[in-house]
């Protein structure tokens, strides 16, 4: 099987001064193509830091790690951006749009960044318009972030890191500020585009969450703890039916819970 | 490219709409920097304008070469009994007439100042023996009458040509020229033309002040001689003060004006040997232009210089501004590089945040600094009306009183590629402080 991501024992240091932090201390992961992990740990066991390597946003002390075939460890800055603009979607706990844009706008920002910075053509705003309207924001486009929902927000952020066609998806903490029914509707979303053959990782300390996935990785003291085969997967259905009634009823007369904003 | 460029201008522009106080008061620096700098050009060219005009009006093709009183007791010519005798005499002019090739015409002068009284009515004025050439040399146009004629040098006329003033002063009612005569020492002169108004050229070496032309009196050379003679006494505190001198200035006209140069340094040559005292004095109007614009020259760059200062102030608030910016946009930097900025996009954005900012501030400049011969007026009628109240002027105010600033066109694009120049220049370093975020940290920035 083809791999989409492979890291071989990736190690990562912090020097600070006296003390040397090793964040990672060798961890090799294999990702397939149209995999969909859910990397768990608690707080300290480098989750964070892998998430930062595989992103492309730092570099490994030691080790490799392969994208789509590239080696990326070694690569330079401005390498570095092109890769994380071309074969990486970032998604944020705090969805990170840039709050004087329009949805169109930010989901078009990843556009004017390719390589050889190619103007925005006609065709490429159409597609942004496609893909707005495809993660359910087709009514929504000239609006800016603080008129939107979170799980909105979340939807332009999906919008946006599927731009530029990405070979992995990165997730961190996608659904941390959602309250349920949202982060239903954020996973299954991201349930969509994973059947489509989309090869998503993400970081969640939710075990909820992470049943969306086809694996778990457990991370521990900058090494991998375990690895779980999720063998009944989280689907929209059980979801709704897992959740409190009481949430659903709300959600679905309109009155949001607290933590979900304006719609 | 292009579009590129415009997109980056227009995304800068938007982030700088999005706080516009902040922005305009940023702009506010670069705007007065730019204006400034325009408004002291301005005022310099003005200036520059002014005396250079003055010394045109000498004419760039003359020479001109003036008898100087020496120090006191150094030079006592016994032959002439006690009095002082010194500066060019007749056979100079004939020497020089006749001896340089380059000389086209010589025109003698003999000068004084005397009462001029007509009735009642008295005027302190310069009394210029002089001859029909003079007129042209000084660019001096007749209102009324005629000017001196070989006619009236041959015959000694007692014949006289007032200047402007004069004959407003002495003829408040009467025309000059209804058979009047008026009287200056003992001699009675008849009025033949009256002379049009005529600016003031610069002051030379060997005369007074600024060459004032209005306060004039004109006779033919030969008259001066009989009637006034070459020895005048003036009563002192002790006894009376006596001067012989022939001639008080000779005009030299040179054909080419490549020659002035060189012809002036065979004048002064040819002078020395008869005048070992050096009792006169070569002035070139041509070097006083050349030295007038070197002293432009540094009267724009000292002006300059002041007004560059203000735009550097300037360029400090913005980058003040820029650095706080960064700091307040951490996260969107951050974004930014997670989707694929790299730090050169950065940069980019920044600088032309920056530079837009301060290229905005140098057009609004430039549009006040267009204003300023306008303002400028403005202040100065204020001045003259309610500071000053329209009193006596001296000769500085007076200038100031007839000066225009004239906006030089190149400080236009000159204070523009400055204000741009600012920005770059103070925008770099916030922008560079910008690209060097490390994207983890700045994605965290709260």
């Amino acid at each position: 099987m083809k791999l989409a991501a492979q890291v071989i024992d990736l190690q990562k240091h912090y020097d600070l001064g006296p003390v040397v932090v090793k964040a990672l201390r060798g961890v090799s992961i294999d990702f397939p193509e149209g995999d969909f992990v859910a990397i768990m740990g608690s707080s300290g066991s480098g989750k964070s830091t892998l998430l930062n390597l595989l992103g492309g946003l730092d570099r490994p002390t030691l080790g490799k790690y392969i994208l789509g075939g590239l080696d990326v460890s070694q690569m330079s800055d401005t390498q570095l951006s092109n890769v994380r603009n071309q074969r990486i979607g970032f998604i944020f706990q705090s969805y990170n749009l840039i709050t004087q844009y329009t949805v169109l706008e930010n989901i078009e920002l990843p556009l004017h960044y390719r390589p050889g910075h190619p103007s925005v053509s006609a065709a490429d705003r159409k597609r942004c318009e496609e893909m707005a309207i495809r993660v359910g924001l087709g009514q929504r486009m000239d609006h800016r972030p603080f008129q939107l929902s979170g799980g909105q927000q979340q939807r332009v952020a999906i919008a946006r890191a599927m731009m530029n066609e990405p070979e992995i998806i990165l997730a961190d903490e996608a659904t941390g500020n959602l309250d349920s029914v949202t982060s239903t509707e954020i996973m299954t979303l991201l349930r969509n585009l994973n059947d489509e053959g989309r090869t998503i990782i993400m970081v969640t300390h939710e075990p909820d969450i992470a049943m969306w996935a086809k694996r778990q990785i457990v991370m521990r003291d900058g090494v991998v703890f375990k690895e779980i085969k999720n063998e009944v997967r989280t689907t929209a259905p059980t979801a709704f039916a897992e959740s409190s009634d009481k949430a659903f009823v709300e959600h679905e007369l309109g009155n949001k819970p607290a933590g979900e904003g304006k719609h | 490219m292009l579009m590129r460029m415009i997109r980056t201008v227009q995304l800068g522009l938007k982030s700088l709409l999005l706080h516009k106080l902040r922005s305009g008061l940023t702009m506010l620096g670069i705007v007065f920097g730019v204006f400034s700098v325009i408004a002291m050009l301005a005022i310099g060219e003005g200036a520059s304008n002014q005396a250079q005009k003055q010394i045109v009006a000498l004419g760039a093709t003359n020479i001109i070469v003036r008898s100087i009183k020496p120090i006191e007791g150094s030079t006592q010519d016994a032959s002439s009994g006690g009095s002082t005798r010194y500066g060019l005499l007749r056979s100079d002019l004939r020497r020089l007439q006749n001896t340089i090739p380059e000389v086209v015409s010589a025109v003698p002068i003999r000068e004084l100042l005397r009462e001029a009284r007509h009735l009642k009515y008295t005027m302190q004025s310069r009394l210029v023996g002089c001859t029909p050439e003079y007129q042209d040399l000084n660019q001096l146009k007749i209102h009324k009458g005629r000017f001196l004629s070989d006619a009236d040098r041959q015959t000694r006329a007692n014949v006289v040509v007032l200047a402007h003033e004069v004959a407003k002063k002495l003829f408040p009612v009467e025309d000059p020229l209804d058979n009047q005569t008026i009287q200056v020492g003992d001699v009675f002169y008849s009025v033949i033309g009256v002379t049009e108004p005529r600016t003031a050229s610069a002051a030379i070496g060997g005369s007074l002040s600024a060459q004032e032309f209005d306060k004039d009196l004109y006779i033919p050379i030969e008259t001066f001689r009989s009637r006034i003679g070459d020895i005048v006494s003036t009563p002192k505190q002790a006894g009376m003060d006596t001067e012989h001198v022939e001639l008080n200035q000779i005009t030299l006209e040179v054909r080419d004006v490549k020659d002035v140069i060189r012809t002036a340094e065979v004048v002064r040559g040819t002078l020395e040997k008869f005048h070992p005292a050096k009792d006169f004095n070569v002035v070139v109007p041509l070097e006083l232009l050349k030295q007038a614009e070197q002293l432009r020259q540094i009267f724009n760059v000292v002006l300059g210089s002041i007004a560059a200062i203000s735009l550097v102030v300037g360029g400090i608030g913005i980058m003040n501004i820029m650095l706080a910016t960064v700091t307040e946009r951490t996260r969107e930097i951050g974004i930014r590089r997670a989707l694929g900025a790299r730090r050169r996009d950065i940069i980019e954005q920044f600088l032309t945040e920056t530079v837009v900012l301060s290229g905005s501030g140098g057009v609004l400049g430039i549009a006040l600094g267009l204003a300023t011969p306008l303002a400028f007026t403005l202040i100065r009628d204020f001045t003259l009306r309610f500071v000053l109240d329209g009193g006596d002027l001296s000769d500085t105010s007076k200038m100031f009183q007839e000066m225009q600033p004239v906006v030089a066109i190149w400080s236009l694009p000159l204070a523009f590629g400055i204000s741009v120049g600012i920005g770059i220049l103070f925008g770099l370093y916030p922008a560079q402080a910008a690209a060097k975020l490390d994207p983890i940290e700045a994605l965290r920035h709260e």
